[in-house]
């Protein structure tokens, strides 16, 4: 057995703990279906097709879910969020938190036989710094990267960045060939459609609109693994296909919610295919109600009170989710244990409180029974927004808000929302990746407020008291200070209410029960697949 | 006969000139007025961005240039035979068109062809028995046909061929990875092409099938057949000589303009059934607001569409000698 305890969850490590300790008193035969089997065909479902498989200045969906297989981080995170070494080894951060140093794995080679080291490291870390969408915040204090000697570096920044060993991963900070990258335009170079990575998977062919093929590393530095020969990526367009590819066995695994939720109870019935809903720790999503408090209307606290208390967050969760997930209490995701806190303010379902809020803010019913009137957008990815915003306006309409729905597509909304400002309210996801520095602070953060940029601070929030907890969690070294002031954040975001976080949203992996070992890290299906193997 | 066919070639291609130049201008302002573009959609997709990685990206692909420069580079790049390149898929849109080109062909010529040959036949046999049962019971199936959405026969076909039967894959276009060459990849191929060319010709069937019907029907009542009838020739081959090749003359007429209308229904078709073409390209290229791929996409269609309306008439030159060629 080379599994690695720590990867494990408590529940399956109780499983394969007493699977391992009676393996000798089995038959060989029963034994083998606990052993990792070598070879095999993995068929990886993604959609919608990848713009590139290297996540440096492109993070969209379907890359970041690929980029793994092939170019690695320098740590993974386990399920419980604990480090699991990588490129990197270990370690050590000095006292005044301006000094990283990292030990890197030695004898590791790219795919193209180069060697891989601290050069690399150095030079993808200020890559990132300059043209990763999430990176310029991530890398703001890094100043520079020294290079000791070929397996150490060392991060010199201008002041502590405490969220930084969260935005490790691969899919987040991937580290690439300095000798493929170094001075070319990193966002046209054509290895971002042809990766060189040290991972376990090398890249071999993408047939745009069909697949990709990438075939096992056989000098991975990990001796023995991947286990799996090759990995075929399909692209499918249509729900529908996607949710048939799946019952017919053409496909093995997808992630990311691969299927609307409607088809769910349908394929859970399938007795070849599971569902996992482990793995998705490191990016989790929050469903909410965005307010844009330049309205009017929803610049008054009442007003925002009014629609958290006329909106049944469960009627969301059950109706639309399917039961995915839990109702959110505030800013922060219940997958992210480390920061959240559910002790803070509730607006209850309550249509009565609702009604006499909107009658104190000076909103009464005119003779139609409507107080005001107000456009709503939903985010254009999936059904489930165009759903929630049905919902928000039956809920409303009891309550005397009239709302009229505008269904648009992603570039228009982008523009409408973020640019051009001409909207009331919306409903959308946002991802919590992987720090509340990098993925919670942008929406609430004053500074944030840049019209122009997609998913930055849209409701214009401006609290010089948030604005403080947040400028002070980016640099408080104590772990434990800084978990305060993100339940400080949370208690006064959850009174607010700028935005109305609604579901805490849980994702799902859709896979093939012959496929093993798929999720054993807290970014699941999205990690290396190192040790995921098919048994027949 | 290649020589009285020559000026209607060369007259054609000479008035398309003009029309490929409207079509030019048409769709490149046309698009531009659709909000947002490919930086907001990268960075949505994204889940993240700054305004420099933005202002990069426009910068990148000459977005935030006014939009008349934004047009001369794009006419200056097309007189080079140069279509710009892909904001989407990072990579000149030529590659990413030829790629796709003769999937789409594949596909759509195969439809063509399966609904002409299906559709005349059916037709034929309507006519030849008009009023009787069998004129009705295909007239029904053919107004089935016309009348289902294109989606949901497609996904009917992959739950009864794949889903119940599993006869033949849903999706895709080959196996991937196969070895083989020649025949065996051939073979292997026609599987996949089996559910997208049917679900595309249905529509199309039922069409060639009414219109070969009527208009046998109508030359069946002209002077010419009453003659064939009276100097005794057998009805099948009256049949077939006299009336079907006169009735198909407005049968390739309509099937040429189809052949536009056939690249339009590619775009349901290919999406459903994960067919890399052209279709499901233009799908994907209007979402990410990747103009530069669906002008490409839109150019290439005219000038196909063009080119067969041109073919078309020299078929009807030839179908039908009496058609002016002066």
């Amino acid at each position: 057995m080379v599994l690695r305890m720590p990867s494990l969850s408590r529940r399956a490590f109780g499983a394969f703990g007493a699977a391992a300790g009676s393996a000798l008193l089995l038959p060989r035969s029963l034994r083998a279906q606990e052993e990792p089997v070598r070879g095999g065909t993995l068929r990886f479902l993604v959609d919608p097709e990848p713009t590139g498989l290297v996540p440096l200045s492109d993070t969209t969906g379907a890359n970041v879910m690929l980029s793994c297989k092939i170019t690695e981080g320098l740590y993974g995170y386990n399920l419980d969020f604990s480090l699991r070494p990588q490129l990197a080894l270990s370690h050590t951060l000095s006292p005044d938190g301006k000094e990283l140093t990292f030990k890197l794995r030695e004898g590791v080679k790219w795919h193209d036989g180069q060697p891989f080291t601290s050069a690399d490291v150095a030079f993808s870390l200020m890559t990132l710094k300059t043209s990763h969408p999430r990176g310029r915040a991530t890398y703001a204090n890094l100043e520079e990267v020294q290079t000791s000697d070929a397996h150490t570096v060392v991060l010199k920044m201008k002041a502590p960045a405490p969220y930084l060993l969260n935005a490790l991963a691969g899919q987040e900070s991937p580290i690439v060939p300095k000798h493929i990258y170094d001075g070319s335009d990193i966002a046209t170079n054509p290895h971002n459609h042809a990766p060189i990575g040290t991972g376990p998977f090398k890249f071999k062919e993408w047939q745009r609109g069909s697949h990709m093929i990438f075939e096992r590393n056989e000098e991975y530095w990990d001796a023995g693994k991947p286990y799996l020969d090759r990995i075929i990526v399909r692209f499918i367009p249509d729900a529908a296909a996607r949710s048939i590819a799946f019952e017919t066995g053409e496909v093995d695994v997808g992630g990311d919610y691969p299927i609307p939720y409607s088809d769910l109870e349908r394929l859970s019935q399938v007795p070849t295919l599971g569902i996992e809903t482990r793995g998705y720790g490191y990016g989790p999503n929050i469903s909410a109600i965005e307010f844009n408090l330049d309205n009017p209307y929803f610049a008054k606290p009442e007003v925002r009170q009014a629609v958290a208390h006329a909106v049944n967050k469960e009627i969301l969760l059950q109706n639309v989710y399917y039961g995915f997930g839990e109702v959110a209490t505030g800013p922060i995701h219940q997958a992210h244990t480390q920061f959240y806190t559910p002790d803070v303010h509730q607006y209850e379902f309550d249509p009565e409180r609702a009604n006499q809020l909107l009658d104190q803010a000076g909103l009464p019913r005119n003779g139609d029974g409507v107080r005001f009137a107000v456009s709503h957008d939903p985010l254009p990815i999936g059904n489930q927004h165009i759903q929630s915003g049905e919902y928000i306006r039956q809920a409303l309409a009891q309550v005397g808000i009239q709302v009229t729905l505008r269904n648009q597509d992603m570039a228009t909304y982008i523009k409408r929302v973020y640019a051009d400002r001409d909207f009331d309210f919306v409903n959308n996801t946002m991802t919590n990746s992987p720090d509340p520095t990098l993925g919670v602070q942008r929406f609430y953060w004053s500074k944030n407020f840049k019209p122009g940029v997609p998913f930055s601070n849209g409701s214009h929030y401006s609290n010089p008291e948030v604005d403080r907890l947040l400028e002070a969690a980016q640099i408080e070294q104590d772990p434990a200070k800084r978990v305060q002031l993100f339940h400080d954040f949370q208690k006064i975001v959850a009174v607010d209410i700028p935005t109305l976080n609604t579901i805490a949203i849980q994702t799902f992996t859709i896979h093939s029960v012959n496929l093993k070992n798929h999720t054993l890290t807290a970014d699941g299906i999205h990690a290396n697949l190192a040790e995921a193997y098919l048994v027949s | 006969m290649s020589l009285r066919l020559l000026p209607v070639f060369v007259r054609a291609l000479v008035r398309s000139l003009p029309t490929v130049a409207i079509i030019v201008v048409f769709n490149f302002f046309l698009l531009n007025m659709a909000p947002g573009d490919a930086a907001d959609v990268l960075a949505a997709e994204s889940g993240a961005a700054t305004a420099e990685t933005m202002a990069a990206t426009r910068a990148r692909l000459g977005l935030d240039l006014p939009l008349l420069d934004q047009f001369l580079n794009y006419v200056s790049g097309l007189l080079r035979l140069d279509l710009g390149f892909s904001a989407k898929f990072g990579v000149p849109v030529l590659e990413v068109i030829l790629d796709r080109l003769p999937n789409t062909l594949l596909l759509m010529v195969t439809a063509l062809v399966f609904a002409l040959l299906v559709g005349i036949l059916a037709g034929f046999l309507m006519a030849l028995r008009a009023g009787s049962l069998l004129d009705r019971a295909i007239s029904v199936v053919a107004l089935f046909f016309y009348s289902i959405p294109s989606f949901w026969g497609a996904l009917m076909l992959i739950v009864i061929f794949s889903v119940q039967l599993g006869w033949l894959p849903s999706s895709g276009y080959q196996t991937i990875g196969f070895e083989g060459s020649g025949l065996e990849l051939a073979l292997d191929m026609a599987r996949y092409l089996v559910l997208p060319a049917l679900s595309l010709s249905l529509f199309f069937i039922a069409i060639y099938a009414r219109l070969t019907r009527a208009s046998m029907l109508e030359v069946y009542g002209q002077d010419y057949v009453r003659t064939a009838v009276a100097k005794g020739l057998p009805p099948g081959r009256i049949a077939l000589r006299h009336v079907l090749r006169n009735a198909l003359v407005p049968v390739t007429t309509v099937a040429g303009i189809h052949f536009g209308i056939l690249l339009g229904g590619a775009i349901v078709t290919e999406t459903v059934f994960a067919w890399p073409g052209l279709g499901s390209l233009a799908f994907q290229a209007v979402f990410a607001r990747d103009f530069a791929v669906l002008l490409g996409i839109l150019l290439l269609s005219s000038v196909l569409v063009i080119a067969i309306n041109i073919a078309t008439d020299l078929l009807h030159a030839w179908l039908d000698p009496r058609v002016e060629v002066s």
